[in-house]
């Protein structure tokens, strides 16, 4: 098959159209810088609440009884204070080491076992708090970079009437 | 500069390949990137910070996520709920599950409170929870620097 004038245009350059696609190659580019959110990891704390309270009887020796931290709130929903069974505490930091001292560091990172921790919390308390004590009594970051584990089995007491 | 009588003077194009590259590679940045799941995300919730939270290795079987407002409303998707009015919700969850054959009690209640909530506010959301018969709760935080 012969094309017509192929031998006198053999030498042509073919152009491409390029502006319509670069039209819409820039289109695209800012659609996607203007939906584009940069959005922080999250992670979750799994926490424990039964359906319905445990059956009436004695208990095995087995179960330990959980161990009570009281959160207070001040004016605002600000921290009043860090109770752990009854004794006043001055920051999460202090919770945190009575939190080793009870239950022990040296299950790394598998968790302390069935150690549990039930959060007493005034009704007006900002839920931030109620994180960090959280993150104290879950856990700290070894020197060596690795997260050792202490209580994972964590569930709140009725919530506290305004 | 000065060119000869009857000299034609070349075209100045310029080279368009090394910005046609770059904005391509601009675009695969950004559609990596890119995050379409708005049902998860709220603007108005600020979510507290914990240097231990770590995004979950396996994802839940059958996530419901609610998150809630200072204010104490309760979003789902991106409808405003009260308390109460969460319930039919809820129940409505707990039947999609059972008609995909699950166990409604293996749904987790993934609860994204503002960081000013009222903590008795975030118990009384588990307690409604519960009520519908749910179980399983995770309370989500934001990853904070250490």
């Amino acid at each position: 098959m012969k094309f017509r004038g192929s031998g006198t245009r053999s030498g042509d350059k073919i152009e491409l159209m390029m502006t319509p696609m670069i039209d819409v190659v820039f289109q695209l580019l800012t659609f996607f810088i203007m939906t584009f959110k940069i959005v922080s990891p999250e992670g979750d704390f799994y926490i424990k609440m039964p359906l319905a309270a445990p059956s009436a009887g004695v208990p095995s020796d087995a179960q330990l009884p959980p161990i009570k931290v009281r959160l207070t709130a001040a004016a605002g929903g600000r921290l009043a204070g860090i109770y752990l069974s009854e004794r006043r505490l001055g920051s999460f930091e202090d919770l945190r080491q009575q939190i080793r001292l009870l239950v022990g560091d040296q299950a790394g990172p598998s968790g302390a076992g069935d150690a549990e921790v039930e959060f007493d919390c005034d009704y007006d308390l900002n839920y931030e708090n109620v994180m960090k004590a959280i993150t104290a009594v879950s856990g700290y970051f070894a020197p060596d970079g690795r997260i050792v584990r202490l209580v994972e089995k964590i569930k709140f007491a009725p919530p506290r009437k305004e | 500069m000065r060119y000869g009588r009857g000299r034609q003077i070349p075209d100045a194009e310029g080279d368009m390949t090394p910005m046609i590259d770059m904005t391509f590679q601009l675009i695969a940045f950004f559609m990596i990137l890119i995050n379409f799941s708005e049902g998860d995300q709220n603007q108005l919730i600020r979510l507290p910070a914990s240097e231990l939270a770590k995004p979950p290795e396996t994802a839940p079987a059958y996530p419901v996520t609610l998150q809630m407002t200072s204010k104490g409303t309760v979003f789902y998707g991106v409808e405003e709920y009260t308390l109460d009015g969460i319930i039919p919700i809820l129940q409505v969850e707990k039947q999609l599950v059972e008609r995909r054959g699950g166990d409604y009690r293996d749904t987790t209640i993934i609860i994204r409170a503002d960081r000013y909530a009222k903590t008795g506010r975030v118990q009384e959301l588990i307690r409604t929870c519960q009520s519908v018969g749910f179980e399983k709760f995770t309370l989500r935080a934001k990853q904070e620097s250490t």
